[in-house]
């Protein structure tokens, strides 16, 4: 019986470890790749750690390519995005989650759609609507899209957080006198910090991450944001392997800061997305 | 719910007008920035994309814009890119979703009980979910590249590649790669999914069925599974949309190459517009997405209703 047990407490050790394995090996090798020498790139192919390091990629993508701009360009468009989400969204997740009103099966609906619909036909639409407003290559532009995507996602992200907080808190504030606005701003919002930084977690790796937008609406490097600029870097430097993993590691950094922060609300955060939506 | 709304709407209100008003409006002040939003940037462009399906739209040429009917559909129908792009989402999307769940539902299994370093073991494994898809794809395609990566060598000494070549440039394998990088993104959304479902699971259901001499799988296969089952459905039915509409790490492995081989609908739009800036066709190749996505849906919906009936 008890060998067994140790048995099957290795066997589940020893899965959970094959796990890690895969889920790091990929980052291991981005960073592997970005310490490793260009002479011994080739010559030392397979070795798991090079025999020399050096930080000669990470100088050089500093200081000799546009990336610091596409990081800037990257960390001004998640910052802002966040922001402006994480206010809308707690306003409007606050109305689903106190009201009862006429209005409210419609907005529901709305929002459910707005994420079962696939996001890539609205490239073409999005990109002739924005050109003649100037939107087009500009920071604004990518904020006001990418506020516009995670809206639906975020609002029911802190209505469930709002949910989970009573309601007589705000109720005995207005007997006091208090305005509704007022004891959602004073009582209700602090105590849904957790939430809050959830949301802004969220929002902030889902704008760091995205993509096909970016290269509809971006031409050329002032704009540029670090998925746009790192995939012109790859084609330009095609064979510079080493200063290609170094833009990596960089683009790697603020998504993994942010994961470690939102981590502890992860399981609550995605299962209340995924039920409603 | 309307009952209560409206016995409380006959209630004689003593109210000034304006204050009522002020506070049947209030709701939808604290709703209305983020729905004009989503009005503008999402609903306004649905329909102009749908409406473009149906005209002459390319960037490049200023004589386009002409209303021409059924014309691009009538293309699409001899298009033998469009069907080869159908054909590989069905491969693409069935694959990545299958081995996502199966993969998922493990580790949220081994993720289930308490163990010493649980907390740091689950931070670790679900890190690929923070990685940015397109770093995502750069990432898998370099462990595939084998001028840089290890993965070609290690599957030719397994005897798997007859040489220890790119699979990405290998027209009948290049599907994989994308795969395999989708899976290694998405397994932990459905392991932190299911690992939600399974805690909420009344613990002394399993101590009751182990005192009734219930083995370790009869457990798993009468409480477990039961109980997973509406979670397992919607987040296999959400995921399957979304990532038969997920075209980033296609784009950036291999973009739809080698001979078309990976292009999927999603990145056959993208190309129809960010290439070849046809708006009107690309529009026409989403709209025809869009209502196939919209039957599997109601077939999905259809098919939970005949079975919940049944039971």
């Amino acid at each position: 019986m008890r060998t067994k047990k140790l048995l099957l407490t290795g066997a589940h050790r020893l899965a959970i470890l094959a796990y890690i394995v895969f889920a790091l090996f990929p980052l291991f090798w981005l960073l592997k790749v970005s310490v490793t020498p260009n002479d011994l790139l080739y010559t030392e192919g397979v070795r798991l750690w090079p025999s020399r390091t050096t930080f000669e990629h990470f100088e050089f993508v500093l200081t000799h390519s546009a990336s610091p701009i596409f990081f800037r360009n990257s960390l001004i468009v998640s910052g802002a995005t966040a922001l402006v989400v994480t206010i809308l969204a707690s306003l409007s997740g606050y109305a689903l989650s106190r009201f009862t009103f006429r209005g409210k099966y419609w907005i529901v609906a709305l929002m459910l759609v707005t994420q079962m619909f696939p996001l890539v036909m609205l490239v073409a639409p999005i990109f002739k609507m924005l050109s003649p407003l100037g939107l087009t290559n500009s920071l604004t532009g990518l904020v006001i899209v990418y506020t516009a995507f995670n809206m639906p996602f975020a609002t029911f992200l802190m209505q469930s957080f709002f949910d989970g907080i009573p309601k007589d808190l705000e109720e005995a504030a207005m007997i006091d006198g208090a305005t509704q606005f007022m004891a959602f701003r004073q009582i209700i919002l602090p105590l849904t910090l957790p939430g809050i930084a959830a949301t802004l977690g969220f929002v902030f790796t889902a704008a760091w991450s995205e993509l096909l937008f970016a290269l509809m609406l971006i031409s050329g490097n002032d704009a540029a944001t670090f998925p746009v600029g790192l995939l012109t870097f790859v084609s330009k430097f095609a064979v510079d392997f080493g200063q290609m993993m170094a833009a990596g590691v960089m683009a790697l950094i603020p998504a993994c800061l942010f994961f470690l922060l939102i981590q502890r609300y992860l399981v609550q955060g995605l299962t209340a997305g995924a039920v409603k939506g | 719910m309307d009952a209560s709304v409206i016995s409380y709407d006959t209630r004689p209100d003593r109210r000034p007008l304006l204050q009522r008003i002020a506070h049947a409006s209030e709701p939808y002040l604290y709703s209305a920035p983020a729905l004009i939003l989503i009005v503008a940037v999402m609903l306004v462009p649905l329909v102009l994309g749908i409406s473009y399906a149906f005209r002459d739209i390319q960037i490049l040429n200023p004589f386009s814009g002409g209303f021409i009917g059924l014309d691009h559909f009538r293309e699409l129908s001899k298009d033998q890119s469009f069907y080869r792009a159908l054909k590989n989402t069905l491969w693409w999307t069935g694959g990545s979703v299958f081995l996502q769940f199966i993969f998922g539902l493990i580790l949220a299994l081994l993720l289930d009980k308490p163990f010493y370093g649980r907390g740091l073991a689950q931070a670790l494994v679900f890190l690929p979910w923070a990685v940015p898809t397109f770093l995502a794809g750069l990432n898998w395609a370099w462990l595939f590249n084998p001028v840089i990566g290890p993965l070609p060598h290690w599957l030719y000494a397994l005897g798997i590649l007859s040489a220890p070549n790119n699979i990405l440039s290998d027209p009948q394998l290049a599907m994989w790669g994308p795969i395999v990088a989708n899976v290694w993104w998405g397994i932990p959304f459905f392991a932190i999914t299911l690992l939600a479902a399974l805690q909420a699971i009344p613990r002394d259901l399993y101590e009751a069925a182990a005192i009734d001499g219930a083995g370790p799988a009869q457990r798993f296969m009468s409480i477990t599974l039961p109980f997973l089952a509406p979670t397992i459905a919607i987040t296999v039915l959400l995921r399957t949309v979304w990532i038969s509409n997920f075209a980033d790490l296609i784009v950036v492995m291999t973009n739809g190459g080698p001979a078309d081989r990976t292009q999927i609908v999603a990145s056959y739009i993208f190309t129809q517009a960010f290439k070849r800036l046809d708006f009107g066709y690309a529009s026409a190749i989403a709209l025809v997405l869009l209502v196939l996505l919209l039957v599997y849906s109601m077939l999905i919906v259809l098919l939970r209703q005949t079975l919940l009936n049944r039971g």
